[in-house]
C-alpha cells in the first residue's frame, strides 16, 4: 500500500560496501515507507544478499560510502542486535544451524530482547510456550521443531518456515526476506506467503528478495527493483516482474555495459 | 628434582592404617621416580612448577561434615533415589552410611586380593599420579556391587590449601548395574589426588560420571583404571573446569574383547589454567568397541592437552574404535595440544580418528545477534550448546548439580 505521507522507515542513499576489500555494493538508493512491500530481483551475484546483510549489520561487510537511515536515525552505527531490537528483521537466505542450542530457548531469548526494547514484559518459559504455540499457526509449523536444535537437520523448507516464525515472534518494523521462497514446495510457499501477508500492516514494511514471480502472485509488491552490479538499476511496479519473467536479464547486461558500471 | 621428592617424602607422617604397606611401597617408588621431568613424553607439556607446588601443601585434615559443607552453597541435598558417600581423604567414608541392598564393603583378605589388581592390569604401576596417591592415601572406599543398585553419588571434597588423597575400589559383579557420579569440589588452593579402580564382570553395565569443578589455584590429579570382562558395558563421562593444574588419566582395558566402552570428556580452561587428559584404551581380545569423544574449550591464556592412546594388539581382531577430538579456542593466547596415539597391530579392525580446532563460528554468532541477542549472550549460548553434547551424557544424578551454569563461568576472556 503506497501512501506518500506514510513514515519513511528506511532511507538508503548511495550505499557502497565491500567484503575483503572487494566492492560489492556500488551505490544503492532505496526508500521504504510504512505499509509498503518492495520486491528486489536480479541475477545471482548481483548483490541482493549483500545488501540485506549490510542492513542487518554483518561484521564481514564494510560500508565504504553512503548512508542508511532507519526511522530517521543512522542505522549503520548500530550493532546487529540493536537493529533487531529496534525492529529490523533479516530472514536469511541460508539460515544457520546451531547444534546444541534449543530452538525454543533461542526463540525465547530473542523475543524477550525485542520485547524489552518495546517496553513489553519479558515472557518466562511458561508464558512463552503459550505465546510461541499461538504464533506457530502463522506458518502452520509443527511444535516438534521447537524441541530441536536451531535449524539443525531442518530441511530447506523447514528452515524457511522457522525464519518466518521468528518474524512472527519479533514483530518487526522492516522485514528483509532473502529468498524465503526458495526451497519451499507449492503448498508451503502459499502458507509462508499467507503468513507474511498476515504480518503486513500499514505500520510496517517488507523487502522481498526473490527470483520468482510465483511469490509475487501470493504477495503483491508495491514496487519491484532490479539489482545489477551492486546497484538498483531499475524500479517499477509489479508489471516489471512480469516483464522480467518474459525477457530475462539480458537487457540488464546491456544497460550495465552502457553506463560503464562493470560487474564488481 | 629427585631431592625435592625425597625431601617431601621425609616430611610425610609415618605410614599407618589399613593401607600402610601400600603407602610404604608407594613412597619407595616415588623416591625412585623423583618428580616427572619434561624429558618424559607424558609430561613434556606440563607446568612442573605447579606440580611441585602440590608438595608444599599440608595433608587434608577436614572432617566429613566440613567436606560436605566446604562448598555448601554449591552442594545440593542428598539424592532422593540414590545414596551419597563423602570422601575427604581423612575420615571413614562409610561412617553413618547405610549401604543399599546389593552393596557390601570389601575388607580383609578380599580387599587385599582385589586392591591394585585392575591397576596392574591397566599397566598403571609406576605412573607418577598413581604412586603419588599410593604414598599418601590412608583409606579406600572399597565396595562390591551385586545386581542392580541405586545410583551412587561420591562427593570428593578438598579444603582450602591442603592436599586430599582419596581412593576408590569397585568390584562390579557379573550382570550387575551401577550408575555412579563422582563430584570433585575444591576451594582455592586445594588439591586432590584421586585413584579409582573398577572391575566390571561379564555383562556388567556401568555409567560413570565425573564432574570436577576447581576454583582459584586448585589442582586435580586423578587416575581412573577400569577393567572390563566380555559383554560388559562402560560409559565414562567426565566434565572438568576451573583447575589451575589438572591431570585426568582414564585407562580402560577390555581383557577379553567383546565389550563396549564409551569415553566422553569435556574440559574447560580459562585464565592461566592447564589441564591434561591422558586416556588409554587397550583391547586384549576380539570384537571390542570404543566410542570416544573429547571436547575442550580453552579461553584466556590457558592450555589444554589431550592424549588419546588406543592399543589394538594382534589378538584384538575386529575391534571397532572411533576417537574424535574437538577443540574450541576462545582466545588467541590460549593453547590446545591434541594427539591421538593409535597403536594398531591387528589387521582386521575399524579405527577412525579425527581432530578439529575451531573458533566460535562467525556465522552462528551473527545469526544469533541478528535476532537481538547480545554478543556475550550469543557466545554463552553457543558454548552451552557445544558443551551440552557431553554434559547430557552424565548420569541423571548430575541434573541436581548446576553443571552447565558453572561450566561457563569465567570463560568470557
Ligand atoms: N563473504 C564474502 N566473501 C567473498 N565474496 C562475497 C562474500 N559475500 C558476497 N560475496 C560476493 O559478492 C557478490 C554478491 O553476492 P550476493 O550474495 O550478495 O549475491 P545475490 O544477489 O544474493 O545472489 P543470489 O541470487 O545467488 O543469492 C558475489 O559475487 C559474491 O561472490
Ligand atoms: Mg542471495
Amino acid at each position: 500500500m503506497i501512501r506518500p505521507d506514510a513514515e519513511l522507515l528506511l532511507d538508503i542513499n548511495d550505499l557502497h560496501a565491500s567484503v575483503e576489500a572487494q566492492p560489492i555494493l556500488n551505490g544503492v538508493n532505496l526508500q521504504v515507507r510504512a505499509g509498503e512491500i518492495h520486491a528486489v530481483m536480479g541475477r545471482n551475484g548481483s548483490g541482493k544478499s549483500t545488501l540485506s546483510k549490510v542492513l542487518a549489520g554483518h561484521p564481514a561487510y564494510r560500508v565504504t560510502g553512503g548512508s542508511v537511515r532507519y526511522r530517521g536515525s543512522d542505522l549503520l552505527e548500530l550493532e546487529p542486535e540493536e537493529r533487531s531490537r529496534l525492529g529490523v528483521f533479516l530472514g536469511f537466505q541460508y539460515p544457520v544451524e546451531i547444534p546444541g542450542v534449543s530452538n525454543l530457548e533461542f526463540l525465547r531469548v530473542s523475543s524477550n530482547a525485542r520485547r524489552q526494547q518495546q517496553g513489553l514484559e519479558e515472557l518466562d518459559t511458561f508464558d512463552f510456550d503459550d505465546h510461541v504455540r499461538e504464533r506457530l499457526s502463522v506458518v502452520q509449523m509443527d511444535p516438534a521443531f521447537l524441541e530441536r536444535s536451531v535449524n539443525e537437520g531442518f530441511s530447506g523448507g523447514e528452515k524457511k518456515r522457522n525464519e518466518i516464525l521468528q518474524m512472527a515472534l519479533l514483530n518487526p518494523v522492516v522485514s528483509i526476506l532473502d529468498e524465503t521462497d526458495s526451497g519451499l514446495d507449492i503448498d508451503a510457499l502459499r502458507i509462508v506467503a499467507g503468513g507474511v501477508n498476515q504480518l503486513a500492516t500499514p505500520e510496517n514494511a517488507t523487502l522481498l528478495i526473490t527470483h520468482y514471480q510465483r511469490l509475487l502472485d501470493e504477495i503483491t509488491p508495491d514496487y519491484v527493483h532490479v539489482m545489477a552490479a551492486g546497484r538498483i538499476l531499475r524500479t517499477g511496479g509489479r508489471e516489471l516482474a512480469l516483464e522480467l519473467e518474459k525477457t530475462g536479464y539480458d537487457w540488464v547486461d546491456e544497460e550495465v555495459a552502457s553506463t560503464g558500471q562493470g560487474v564488481a | 628434582m629427585v631431592s625435592t621428592a625425597t625431601d617431601w617424602l621425609t616430611r610425610l607422617p609415618a605410614p599407618a592404617g589399613a593401607l600402610e604397606p601400600i603407602q610404604r611401597r608407594g613412597r619407595e617408588a616415588l623416591a625412585q621416580l623423583g618428580l616427572p621431568t619434561r624429558r618424559q613424553e607424558d609430561w613434556r607439556l606440563t607446568d612442573l612448577t605447579r606440580l611441585q607446588g602440590l608438595l608444599t601443601l599440608p595433608l587434608a585434615a577436614l572432617d566429613h561434615a566440613s567436606a560436605e559443607a566446604a562448598s555448601a552453597q554449591n552442594v545440593p541435598g542428598r539424592p532422593e533415589n540414590g545414596w551419597r558417600v563423602v570422601l575427604d581423604g581423612h575420615s571413614d567414608p562409610l561412617a553413618g552410611v547405610t549401604l543399599p541392598e546389593g552393596v557390601s564393603e570389601l575388607s580383609g583378605s578380599e580387599l587385599k586380593q582385589a586392591l591394585g589388581h585392575t591397576l596392574a592390569r591397566c599397566g598403571s604401576a609406576h605412573h607418577w599420579p598413581v604412586e603419588f596417591n599410593h604414598s599418601l592415601a590412608s583409606q579406600v572406599l572399597a565396595l562390591r556391587i551385586r545386581g542392580s543398585v541405586p545410583p551412587l553419588e561420591v562427593l570428593v571434597g578438598a579444603a582450602e590449601a591442603s592436599l586430599s588423597p582419596t581412593r576408590i575400589l569397585l568390584v562390579v559383579e557379573e550382570k550387575a548395574e551401577l550408575e555412579i557420579l563422582e563430584v570433585f569440589l575444591a576451594d582455592s588452593g586445594a588439591a586432590h589426588s584421586h585413584l579409582f579402580e573398577m572391575h566390571l564382570g561379564q555383562e556388567a553395565r556401568v555409567r560413570h560420571g565425573v564432574v570436577a569443578q576447581g576454583s582459584g589455584d586448585s589442582a586435580l590429579m586423578a587416575h581412573l583404571a577400569v577393567e572390563q570382562e566380555p559383554r560388559s558395558s562402560y560409559e565414562l563421562i567426565t566434565v572438568s573446569r576451573g583447575w589451575a593444574l589438572g591431570r585426568l588419566e582414564p585407562q580402560v582395558v577390555q581383557v577379553d574383547g567383546q565389550a563396549s566402552t564409551v569415553l566422553k570428556g569435556l574440559v574447560l580452561t580459562a585464565d592461566e589454567q592447564q589441564f591434561a587428559t591422558h586416556t588409554t584404551m587397550r583391547f586384549e581380545g576380539e570384537e571390542g568397541e570404543l566410542d570416544q569423544l573429547q571436547k575442550t574449550v580453552a579461553a584466556g591464556r590457558s592450555h589444554s592437552i589431550f592424549n588419546g592412546a588406543v592399543n589394538v594388539p594382534r589378538a584384538a581382531q575386529r575391534t571397532n574404535a572411533a576417537q574424535l577430538s574437538r577443540n574450541l579456542l576462545l582466545s588467541d593466547r590460549a593453547r590446545i595440544d591434541t594427539k591421538p596415539e593409535l597403536e594398531i597391530v591387528a589387521d582386521d579392525v575399524r579405527c577412525a580418528h579425527g581432530a578439529t580446532v575451531t573458533q566460535l563460528q562467525e556465522e552462528e554468532m551473527f545469526y544469533l545477534r541478528s535476532r537481538g541477542i547480545s554478543s556475550a549472550r550469543a557466545a554463552a549460548l553457543l558454548l552451552r550448546g557445544y558443551c551440552q553434547e557431553v554434559v547430557d551424557g552424565l548420569p541423571p544424578l548430575a541434573q541436581r548439580w548446576p553443571v552447565i551454569d558453572h561450566l561457563l563461568e569465567g570463560l568470557e576472556r
